[in-house]
């Protein structure tokens, strides 16, 4: 009995090749794009981790140079022979043909044991890496090196993205830095009786683990956008899915039936049912991982691209197969397919043996179920509002996001339906009024697919509009910020004095960029001594300010903050900032900070220079009618090698650059969720296609030729597509709104103005509408060739 | 004596697998190797030798508090070249590594330190003498005049040396033979510290004086590859006489056994292979392994029979490359107390 039930279910697959395969599509496709999205996330945070244990940042507390320079070995010889268990670090770039490549040197002799266990490498062995002749990095950064250094280099994966390590001996050689080294990393376990650290260097600053940057929460937003748009296009594939079991076991409630009358049990058909919606989730799940991968290789560059634009992250841009994540996506896959079917069961599972199978009970139910799904589409809408009044945090932001689409989605059909019913009222003429009603008759086959090309284009609008919003806001804040002509770096201390010495007679302004890392709040940020003069007072906007802001900065009586540091510590307008111990001022002025992820304060040069006598200026900031014989001057009378000096306009295109790179990512996933949502339109259109013959014979009989009504069934595509995308453009504003002015803010700290973009938008319009007019095409093809025969055969089944 | 050798092997295991064919090995790299009848010169001979492969300037102490409280140090520097030869900087070859510990009945501190020579973290200098790596330190006029300090996280110590008898040479004349194979290194030792200072231990800070026993020893010849470890023992009995004596594991047939008789003059007597016997008594089990932590020790040409005792079984050095090192007691035919060392028990 069992086999013979099996045979019967299957059968209906082998009549309905098409359901099949969407169904299997759909499911692939929702498990691709989300685990896909999983692989990116699990490969930058295995980046950071290997950054984390290339350079121990955010795992040990670190000894720094006050001056913020480097620090003779000498000072690792005297703290460790005063009983302190420091090991060195030595840092810096190199350029291997287009890229810098960051060269560590550590000595794993003296380096805490995650550390030094790199350097042993598979061998086990730290000969090698001791004689100071191996370097160690990603296969990537190896190849990227080429024979750039004279070492021989060994891949390792797992070694930080674009880092060679090697021994402190080759690092200093490499980097010209004899006897010099960057950092020291304190051991966490430390004697007792050691010397107190200011008796044995008293220019060194200890930097406590929190402090140091710790990649992996910084770029906790970032990837909680990527699984956001990775849920996203998992919910739109659902609904594909959604549709395509909804209508299997609609059509098969009468084989059911008789099955159950020839005496299967009820309850191993369910479970017979259950186990192939499982036998197709795993295979769909394992299709969908595979394709996963693919989209994962293809998004990873652009990823690791956003995250050093955004957040200077390093991200490995390889691949590498993890089983944590096969096993994710097949649990989508189960996950997704159960949402699914589980209404679909539940309805056979009550189904009373002797009720007759209703062959359009399927889309009739949908007009029942229309009270219900307005009722949540109401909720949705109003907790959405709700949470833009009185949401906090990232996760709420993110929630409020979901009740939007969702709630939108759910009112979609219902909207249409309204409209369409408008129609009909107003239709003239036979022809119109049959078309108007058979639209609105087939509405409820086609709103799955029509949901997820409003959240498509709904996310497409948002996201386009967010992006183009933050790229202008950035250009003009560049114009603002970069206002300086020139920028310069002195090599040492004694050629900082020299270098001003030889300015100043011959620029207009010599701004010194003098900052230091601090923790203001119990955040990270960096202070900023700024000479204040008309550079700053003309060209910097504030968000918010008092009317004397700069004259009492220069004063050293109040300080201005960054936007980041401003939402993040609460502190706005006329609060006191801690700046240094004992130190408080007001805040005079809140500044839009857009390439930055750190604080940043801002108060009078001579007051960071009695509060931090020990930092050295290095950069300056030049300004001069004409940059060019500055330059030049610079050059050749003062002997100021080249790489030292750098343009505004280099800096402006290189962070425009970065901008562009940035941002490519999120290019590519909408192209993918629209694709996703014409595929759902097209198999809508193929499934319902088939149950529509018994509507279309009549018209046909009436004297509308086939041809007709491919016409017909397009232009109904393309119709329902553009009443769709009318609905989709208020909902992306609506959309862009809460990424610019909630998401943005609670990820980054900064909150965006909106702009708006209509040829963009006309420009979806036109490729949403040729989407959906494509995705009819080859239905409506099929329907122009139908055999008369088929449509004749209506006719002799009509009972 | 001891064939600390292991020690430095296991640490860099390219090194333990080239060396596999009983040191055949290693005349091809180039270290330096032991002849028989060494002449030594001195005070250079106490400062480091980089044209051969291993070196240990190793110091052991029984020491006992003002309640009559017994108590065991170790402080111990080895040096481990991966070539031979020094170099500039970073460039060396010369590996240092630090062992230091405090036993009690109850307790056994470890601390480890790592250090690469040519950089001034770690090395010894000779007049005045000074051996160090980090804060660590064996340094004074001359070897007979020493302070030692070391520190890890729950201890330290500040102690003061002072030699009340000759060097003592083992083997011939320094030259300390370890397999029937021929492998040997250069071997002396200080047996007659007196030694006092402070502990400073989790309980408090401790007076203890009494004496302590430095080995100096060095080669590039490793041991035999049938031999799997060693027992190592230095006893120094109330009669003012001492007993260096070890045996090596060997694979197949009885341990090779070495020894040194001193006489409460310094005055030498070499006990050849067979002579000094150690057998087993009682196993303990630590840090997963079964360990001999009582042994009967015989010398029967010179009427030595006595039961050593660790004062606490659980002295296992937990360092990079493990090994057992505590304070023993001496009872039977003569009455004293020691160090014992055992490595290669898996």
């Amino acid at each position: 009995m069992t086999a013979a039930a099996l045979s019967a279910l299957l059968s209906h697959w082998l009549r309905n090749p098409v359901q099949a395969f969407t169904l299997v599509a759909g499911l692939a496709l929702a498990t691709a794009l989300w685990s896909g999205v999983q692989a990116v996330n699990l490969e930058a945070r295995a980046s950071y981790d290997a950054a984390a244990a290339t350079l121990g940042e955010g795992q040990f507390d670190q000894l720094v140079a006050a001056s913020g320079e480097t620090l003779p070995q000498a000072s690792f010889i005297a703290l460790r022979r005063a009983g302190w268990l420091v090991s060195p670090v030595l840092e810096g770039r190199l350029r291997a043909g287009e890229a810098r490549i960051r060269i560590v040197g550590i000595d794993p002799l003296t380096a805490p044991m995650v550390l030094s266990a790199q350097a042993r490498g598979a061998t086990g062995d730290l000969a090698p890496f001791l004689s100071g002749t191996i370097g160690l990095a990603t296969p990537d950064t190896v190849a990227r090196l080429g024979d750039t250094v004279q070492l021989r280099l060994i891949a390792d994966a797992g070694i930080a993205p674009g880092t060679l390590l090697t021994d402190i001996g080759a690092a200093q050689r490499l980097l010209g830095q004899t006897e010099r080294i960057s950092r020291l990393i304190l051991a966490p376990e430390q004697p007792i009786d050691r010397l107190p650290l200011k008796d044995v260097a008293a220019d060194l600053l200890l930097k406590p683990m929190q402090q140091a940057t710790d990649m992996g929460r910084l770029t906790d937003s970032f990837h909680l956008n990527l699984t956001a748009f990775g849920l996203l296009s998992f919910t739109v594939g659902i609904f594909i899915v959604h549709g395509a079991i909804g209508l299997a076991f609609e059509q098969r409630r009468s084989m059911v039936r008789t099955l159950r009358a020839l005496g299967l049990p009820l309850r191993r058909l369910v479970l017979l049912m259950a186990v192939e919606v499982l036998v197709f989730a795993l295979v769909a799940g394992g299709l969908g991982v595979m394709l996963g991968y693919g989209v994962a290789a293809a998004l990873l560059p652009d990823v690791a691209a956003t995250l050093e634009g955004l957040y200077g992250a390093q991200v490995n841009g390889s691949l590498q197969l993890r089983p944590v994540w096969w096993l994710s996506g097949l649990g989508m896959a189960l996950v997704g397919a159960g949402l699914a079917a589980g209404g679909a069961l539940w309805r056979i599972a009550r189904m009373s043996l002797l009720a007759s199978a209703q062959p359009r009970a399927w889309a009739m139910q949908a007009r029942q179920a229309r009270p219900v799904k307005a009722t949540i589409a109401t909720m949705l809408l109003t907790a959405a509002a709700g949470l833009v009044v009185w949401g906090k945090g990232l996760i709420l932001a993110f929630v409020l996001l979901a009740c939007l689409l969702l709630g939108a989605a759910l009112a979609l059909p219902l909207i249409l339906d309204t409209v369409l019913a408008g129609a009909v009222r107003r239709a003239r003429g036979v022809l119109a009024g049959w078309f108007w009603a058979d639209t609105r008759q087939q509405l409820p086959g086609l709103s799955l697919a029509l949901m997820a090309l409003l959240l498509a284009m709904a996310a497409n609008v948002g996201v386009s509009t967010m992006v183009s919003s933050f790229r202008l806001t950035f250009v003009a804040f560049l114009d603002q910020r970069l206002a300086s002509e020139l920028y310069v770096t002195a090599r040492n201390a004694q050629d900082s004095a020299a270098l001003q010495d030889f300015l100043v007679p011959r620029a207009k302004a010599v701004l010194p960029l003098l900052s230091i890392e601090t923790q203001i709040s119990g955040l990270p940020t960096a202070l900023y001594g700024a000479r204040i003069g008309p550079t700053y007072t003309q060209n910097w906007r504030f968000l918010a300010s008092d009317t004397d802001v700069w004259s009492r900065v220069a004063q050293g009586e109040a300080v201005i903050l960054n936007e980041q540091l401003a939402r993040r510590s609460g502190l706005w307008l006329g609060a006191r900032v801690q700046i240094a111990p004992g130190v408080d001022l007001p805040v005079a002025g809140v500044v839009g900070d857009y390439g930055n992820p750190i604080g940043q304060a801002i108060i009078a040069e001579s007051l960071f220079r009695r509060l931090h006598p020990e930092v050295i200026t290095l950069r300056f900031g030049l300004r001069s009618d004409d940059p060019d014989a500055l330059r030049s001057a610079l050059i050749e009378d003062y002997g100021l090698p080249a790489s030292q000096i750098i343009n505004q306009s280099d800096i402006k295109a290189l962070s425009l650059r970065v901008f562009e790179r940035t941002f490519t990512v999120t290019g590519a996933l909408n192209v993918l969720t629209l694709a996703v949502a014409g595929f759902a339109i097209l198999m809508s259109l193929l499934t319902l296609a088939a149950l529509r013959v018994p509507q279309l014979a009549p018209a046909w009989a009436l004297g509308l030729t086939r041809r007709d009504l491919g016409r017909l069934e397009i232009l109904r595509a393309v119709l329902l597509a553009l009443l769709t995308a009318l609905l989709a453009l208020p909902l992306g504003l609506a959309l862009a709104w809460v990424l610019l002015a909630i998401v943005n803010v609670q990820a980054f700290g900064w909150r965006l103005p909106m702009y708006l973009f209509p040829i963009d938008y006309i420009r979806l319009f036109l490729l949403a509408l040729m989407a959906a007019g494509l995705a009819a095409l080859w239905p409506a093809w099929r329907l122009a060739r139908i055999p008369p025969a088929a449509l004749l055969k209506v006719f002799a089944n009509e009972r | 004596m001891n064939v600390r050798l292991l020690v430095c092997l296991i640490l860099f295991p390219v090194w333990a697998m080239a060396q596999g064919f009983a040191g055949l090995g290693s005349d091809a790299e180039g270290f330096a190797q032991t002849q028989p009848l060494p002449q030594f010169v001195f005070p250079k001979d106490h400062g480091p030798h980089p044209a051969y492969r291993i070196e240990w300037w190793y110091l052991t102490a029984n020491l006992t508090g003002p309640d009559g409280t017994q108590y065991g140090l170790q402080w111990t520097l080895f040096r481990s070249a991966l070539a031979p030869g020094d170099g500039e900087g970073w460039s060396t070859p010369q590996i240092w590594f630090g062992h230091a510990a405090v036993t009690t009945a109850q307790d056994h501190h470890v601390a480890e330190r790592f250090a690469r020579g040519g950089i001034g973290q770690a090395g010894v200098r000779v007049d005045p003498f000074e051996a160090w790596i980090d804060d660590w330190q064996m340094a004074g006029p001359d070897l007979d005049d020493l302070t030692l300090r070391a520190s890890g996280a729950e201890f330290a110590y500040d102690m003061r040396l002072q030699a009340k008898g000759p060097l003592v040479f083992h083997g011939e004349g320094g030259y300390s033979i370890k397999s029937d194979a021929g492998q040997a290194s250069y071997y002396y030792s200080q047996p007659f510290y007196t030694i006092s200072g402070t502990l400073s231990l989790p309980q408090g800070d401790v007076a203890v004086s009494g004496h302590a026993w430095l080995d100096r020893e060095w080669s590039s010849q490793p041991l035999a590859d049938d031999q799997s470890g060693w027992d190592w023992f230095s006893l120094s009995f109330q009669t003012g006489e001492k007993l260096m004596g070890f045996r090596l594991r060997q694979a197949n047939g009885n341990p090779f056994t070495s020894g040194t008789w001193i006489a409460p003059d310094g005055q030498t007597t070499n006990l050849p292979d067979g002579s000094f016997v150690a057998t087993p008594l009682e196993t303990n089990r630590v840090a997963g392994r079964n360990l001999p932590t009582r042994w009967r020790v015989t010398v029967p040409e010179l009427r030595v029979d006595v039961t050593v005792t660790a004062l606490n079984p659980r002295a296992w050095m937990a360092v990079s490359l493990p090994y057992w090192e505590g304070p023993v007691n001496a009872r039977g035919s003569h009455v004293g107390q020691g160090y014992l060392e055992m490595t290669g028990y898996e």
